[in-house]
């Protein structure tokens, strides 16, 4: 469905986009999970056809992104990273607007974002920047959606957006799967790579790894440990002087820690650390993705 | 820890017109605790931290910012706080150096006491050779650290940060809330304004606020506990459905 | 799943379908286009009453400052004759709302020294045996000399003063046949340079303003909130989105030309001398020139207060000094009339002035028209070459 090969931009002196190869499979939740900075942005613009790349080549249902623009612009919706609504029109006048810019109309397309737009529906006389960000986040899908696209392009559709809305909409893309839309969506938060199929890790404009996110966390190469104590501060300090230690990061109210041979003795370190602090508790634990993320940043 | 309240805040009451921003608060922060100010947008959040900062007035409540009094000594209170927002930090187009010359100028510290605070500050962050460079060419996880850093320049006791690691890749990240436990641990007191819950995760202590009140006020592990869930977003979605059925009784 | 290829299939045909029957759908989309863009500037007051407040006060701002009535205006009179007639009618002009006499003259040499010194707008000058020659002749001839360095005034005083020597005629008449006769001189400004030049120099620069300035505004605004991203994304062409933006400003625009030429014509008494339509016609074309400048200038910047910055200074503050409007060309050094020649104001103005306050027609304007169409053409291919159809 997606075919990204070699992709390269540069702006001036900063590399946006280095080396960057993938490709998607149809109705697939595809997720891009890496900072800011990190590129994001401007591969979805590669893919939306907003901007050429220097070299490589990408072609989404067989257009080529730069040649085929045309065509591309007709299948895919795009949702840039800012919801680009109009504020001073209403919902409905924004639904309306984008379906009529594509030739559809909201009738026809009703079906595909009823799930989506009847939450905001009640609110349809309301001028958008009267929303709350929840609100304008599903309005924007709505809007990315009414000309029914085979390929949805989601620029961090859930910045900046609360928890409750954020999970609903997680729950919206999946709901859109099923309609066998393809979905590519990106995000700077590590604990939503969990919600796709697969995820590519950008940093830096290059990908880190790429799998399902299960995948991922089962290549982690190292045992992990957590920490914890109360303050966290000397926790961290003392924990770096320990010599068999290899990494450690902050973790909530945790440490994550590694060692050099994939080995630690409990009690000798919380004996090392007790000078220093009170309770201290170490539990063996399972990676995530965000440790993974780490892992992946440090070998590069 | 010892319990001194830096932040005193009781019955705080902000209404605008008919409007109810902040609903009859009360919390204290603690010296040197990281403190989670936590709610989707538009519960309130924002008007509350704005009053702590002394940039608007409360409605009514007894308000006390390291010991001043909010309605009385809101100048005084600005010279004790430290900021540091999200959008906006350090002038872009200015050097590392005079970016901390100027804020350091606008919180009153002595030309002798900038130099030798800055030469620190760049010896610690280990930026002495970027010293002259702008901070657009500076990596953005640099210019959120040293975002953080201005802010605390003039050793304020409080420190307000806004989103302060939203869209941070995951390196820098931890580097920053390093940066934060180590000013925690010198006394200073840091109030975390976030949506981002999984921000939250790092906090001492956490308050969550919906609809202009605080439903909920503890370390983030006995929220956990409380609601028998694996971490603050999902406590997070808890809290948000039992007010939605409160709502709709 | 065959189903599922299937209903790709469909999809694949329709958008097939879609690419071909699309200059059906191109009017459809773009009405929508301008749809929006009404709804954005009926949204927000503001726009408006730049539209169409600031027009109509700018004209009654200018247009008041001239005065529009003569009240108790100060006259002098040089009467040598001293006769009953005279005396009847320095009595009638003093008795009128309109004058007063206010300083008795004893000779003709007096009446510029008067005059210059501003303490009179008007002098009556009757001749040694005035009354002698109305009673043996039946007429008899006496000067008004009249100040007319603010001309509409001075046209006024002329006018009221004739009006009140024909009421004076005609109670004369009924005794006999009896008349007399004003000549009527001008001074200082005899050409009449009109003062009506406002409307035309008013109208050039509202044009401008409205048009280059709000669309550059405009199109910037959608660059900087991000929605030029979705624009550019969907099927419609750069010039669906050109013309869609600049539409409405078009039927803007032109309906201020109407409400400045009814403003004119109804509050002023300032007809349009010549063709209306040909005005119209020229103003249209001064639109697009304009609409075009809005477009070249926002695809050079970036945001709305680059755009806002190009067009006021790089923009209108050239026109309002270099465009005749309120300095006069003649007297600028060579430098600046040549500067003065590219921009487009100084050539709209002369067609305007011509075609409302003299009423010539098109043969006296072409040579201007040309100007104005060779300018449009340049700006729009400019324009239309830089304007992207991707974000670099």
């Amino acid at each position: 469905m997606i075919q990204a090969e070699h992709l390269c931009k540069n702006f001036a002196s900063v590399t946006a986009l280095a080396d960057i190869s993938f490709s998607v499979s149809e109705g697939e939740l595809f997720g891009f999970i890496g900072p800011d900075g990190a590129g994001k942005t401007t591969l979805f613009r590669l893919l939306a056809t907003l901007m050429r790349p220097d070299s490589g080549a990408a072609t989404l249902s067989g257009y080529d992104v730069v040649k085929d623009y045309k065509q591309l612009r007709l299948i895919t919706g795009y949702m840039p990273g800012r919801f680009s609504l109009y504020h001073d029109l209403t919902v409905e006048e924004n639904l309306r607007f984008h379906a009529a810019v594509f030739g559809a109309t909201v009738e026809e397309n009703y079906e595909l974002i009823k799930d989506i737009y009847s939450h905001i529906e009640p609110f349809k006389k309301r001028l958008a920047g009267r929303l709350s960000g929840g609100m304008k986040q599903k309005l924007a899908l709505s809007c990315a959606l009414i000309h029914a696209p085979t390929v949805l392009l989601l620029d961090e559709p859930t910045t900046g957006v609360d928890a409750v809305s954020r999970m609903e909409f997680w729950q919206m893309l999946k709901n859109l799967q099923s309609h066998g839309i393809t979905i590519l969506v990106s995000t700077p938060y590590m604990d939503e790579a969990g919600l796709c199929d697969r995820v590519a890790l950008l940093q830096d404009g290059q990908i880190l790894s790429i799998d399902s996110p299960a995948r991922i966390v089962a290549r982690f190469d190292k045992k992990l440990w957590a920490v914890q104590s109360d303050d966290k501060h000397m926790l961290i300090e003392r924990l770096r002087s320990y010599r068999p230690i290899e990494s450690v990061f902050a973790f909530g109210d945790s440490v994550h820690i590694t060692t050099v041979n994939d080995e630690l003795d409990e009690t000798e370190l919380v004996h090392f650390l007790t000078a220093q602090t009170e309770e201290i508790h170490i539990t063996t634990i399972k990676p995530n993705i965000e440790d993974c993320f780490l892992r992946l940043m440090r070998k590069n | 820890m010892q319990q001194i309240p830096v932040i005193l805040v009781r019955h705080l009451v902000k209404k605008f017109g008919t409007f109810v921003a902040n609903d009859d608060l009360t919390f204290d922060v603690f010296k040197g605790e990281v403190f989670g100010f936590l709610g989707a947008n538009g519960a309130g959040k924002t008007t509350a931290m704005r009053i702590l900062c002394g940039l608007s007035r409360p409605t009514s409540g007894e308000l006390r910012v390291d010991g001043l009094d909010v309605h009385k000594q809101a100048e005084a209170i600005k010279k004790r706080i430290g900021y540091m927002s999200q959008k906006f930090s350090l002038y872009k187009d200015l050097t590392v150096y005079e970016n901390m010359r100027l804020f350091g100028g606008i919180y009153g510290l002595s030309l002798h006491d900038l130099k030798s605070r800055i030469d620190q500050l760049l010896g610690q962050l280990d930026l002495r050779k970027q010293r002259d460079t702008l901070i657009a060419d500076l990596p953005l996880g640099w210019q959120q650290k040293l975002a953080f850093s201005v802010a605390i320049l003039h050793h304020p006791s409080i420190v307000f940060l806004d989103e302060p690691t939203a869209g941070v890749d995951p390196f820098t990240r931890r580097q920053f809330w390093e940066l934060i436990y180590k000013a925690a641990y010198e006394g200073i007191t840091v109030f975390v304004t976030t949506h981002y819950m999984d921000e939250a995760e790092y906090c001492d202590r956490v308050s969550i606020m919906s609809e202009g009140k605080i439903v909920a006020l503890d370390k983030p592990a006995a929220l956990k506990k409380h609601y028998g869930v694996g971490s603050m977003n999902e406590v997070f979605l808890r809290i948000a459905r039992s007010e939605e059925e409160a709502d709709s009784r | 799943m065959k189903c599922f290829c299937e209903s790709q299939g469909v999809r694949k045909k329709q958008i097939v379908d879609s690419i071909q029957t699309f200059g059906a759908k191109t009017l459809h989309r773009l009405l929508a286009f301008i749809h929006k863009e009404f709804l954005h500037i009926i949204r927000d007051p503001r726009t408006l009453v730049i539209l169409f407040g600031i027009p109509a006060a700018q004209i009654l701002i200018f247009g008041y400052v001239i005065s529009m009535d003569i009240r108790e205006v100060q006259i002098a009179v040089v009467d040598l004759s001293r006769d009953t007639i005279s005396r009847q009618l320095i009595h009638k002009f003093d008795a009128s709302n309109y004058f007063r006499v206010s300083h008795m003259l004893n000779s003709v040499n007096e009446v510029e020294k008067i005059l210059k010194s501003g303490s009179v707008k008007e002098v009556l000058v009757f001749e040694s045996g005035f009354g002698t020659r109305f009673m043996r002749e039946g007429e008899a001839m006496m000067g008004l000399i009249v100040d007319t360095s603010e001309p509409n005034t001075g046209r006024l005083v002329a006018s009221y003063s004739e009006a009140l020597i024909a009421d004076f005629n005609r109670e004369l008449a009924m005794a006999g046949r009896l008349k007399i006769v004003p000549a009527v001189r001008m001074l200082y400004n005899p050409a009449l340079q009109n003062e009506y030049m406002f409307v035309p120099g008013l109208m050039t620069l509202i044009l401008m303003l409205i048009c280059a300035l709000m669309t550059s505004i405009t199109i910037t605004r959608e660059k900087e909130f991000g929605s030029m991203e979705v624009l550019l994304v969907s099927p419609l062409r750069p010039m669906q989105i050109i013309l869609g933006k600049v539409a409405p400003y078009l039927l803007l625009a032109f309906g201020d030309v109407l409400l400045i030429l009814a403003m004119a014509n109804f509050v002023f008494g300032l007809p349009v001398k010549g063709s209306l339509m040909l005005l119209l016609l020229e103003s249209v074309l001064y639109i697009g020139l304009a609409l075009s400048l809005g477009i070249l200038i926002s695809t050079v910047s970036k945001t709305m207060q680059q755009a806002m910055f190009i067009s006021l200074i790089g923009l209108m503050l050239p026109s309002i000094l270099l465009s005749g409007f309120i300095f006069p060309l003649e007297n600028m050094p060579l430098f600046y009339q040549i500067i003065s020649l590219i921009l487009p104001p100084r050539w709209f103005i002369i067609i305007v002035k011509n075609i409302m306050l003299k009423g010539t027609g098109f043969r006296f304007v072409w040579k201007e028209t040309l100007v104005l169409i060779v300018m449009t053409a340049i700006f729009i291919s400019i324009s239309a070459k830089k304007f992207k159809i991707r974000l670099e």
